[in-house]
């Protein structure tokens, strides 16, 4: 059978989650990450300069 | 039939009452205003385009069913392809709400923007929980058999059985995307109606 090959190969997946737990809060790190690259990405778009924004200003 | 008939039809009423509130040029605007000019009103169109590929590959995933998609290279693909679109649909309307918030984007008569967004997600997170539990794998069943616990401390069980698998693939595969298509164009025929959100500076009154 074809097993993941590419960024697959990269990583090694094939093994359990590792969690991080705080008293009563238990979480995933693969969750804790997409947590974190959402707040990196939210915290670009707001400072990221957007492409052509100067030659905008004034557009209704 | 005279005119004065004519006019009075629910079809002529219907069709006046929707081109006066949301004419051509506000439906399909050629122009935004210049605040929009930034990263962060991008993600709400991302959102839909990540729906958009959910539902193409949801759609493939029907033609041929489990055991293609559990067995076959090319249903691996499509499987996989239907998971990551779910993730960066999950990723881009957090960041698309969280953008909002800041923004109060309920302001200016805009709560009906702000709720169909709200409910939206709801249903969203409902078709991936049902999309968990409808795999048909080792991963669904586990799903199912935790998550049974916590909808029969609610009471739903009665009507809403987690380890129905038949009962949970139609909620995933038809009711549940139709809420998500149906919410999501409401939320978009309401941002038309009432224009993107200005920011805060923009709304300052300035008194004589």
């Amino acid at each position: 059978m074809a097993q993941g090959w590419g960024l697959g190969a990269l990583i090694n997946l094939d093994h359990y989650g590792h969690y991080l737990q705080w008293h009563v809060i238990q979480i995933s790190v693969a969750n804790l990450i997409v947590i974190v690259l959402m707040v990196v990405t939210f915290v670009a778009a707001l400072l990221a300069p957007f492409p052509g924004r100067r030659n905008r200003k004034g557009t209704k | 039939m005279s005119n004065a008939q004519i006019e009075r039809q629910w079809t002529s009423r219907l069709r006046r009452s929707v081109v006066e509130k949301l004419p051509p040029d506000k439906l399909l605007p050629d122009t935004q205003p210049a605040y929009v000019a930034s990263w962060i009103y991008v993600f709400g169109v991302t959102t839909m385009a990540a729906l958009g590929m959910v539902i193409a590959t949801g759609c493939i995933l029907a033609l041929d069913g489990p055991q293609w998609w559990h067995s076959s290279s090319l249903g691996h693909f499509v499987n996989s392809m239907h998971l990551w679109s779910v993730e960066i649909f999950f990723f881009a309307m957090i960041v698309h709400l969280w953008g909002k918030f800041s923004m109060a984007a309920w302001r200016g008569g805009r709560s009906l923007t702000w709720v169909t967004g709200a409910v939206t997600f709801l249903a969203s997170i409902l078709a991936g929980f049902t999309g968990y539990v409808s795999q048909t794998n080792f991963d669904s069943q586990w799903i199912a058999t935790q998550a049974k616990d916590g909808i029969n401390s609610t009471g739903g069980g009665a009507f809403f059985n987690v380890l129905n698998l038949g009962q949970m693939l139609m909620w995933h595969i038809v009711l549940l995307p139709i809420a998500a298509i149906v919410l999501t164009g409401l939320h978009v025929i309401m941002v038309r109606i009432k224009g993107v959100v200005p920011p805060f500076e923009e709304n300052v009154e300035v008194s004589a």
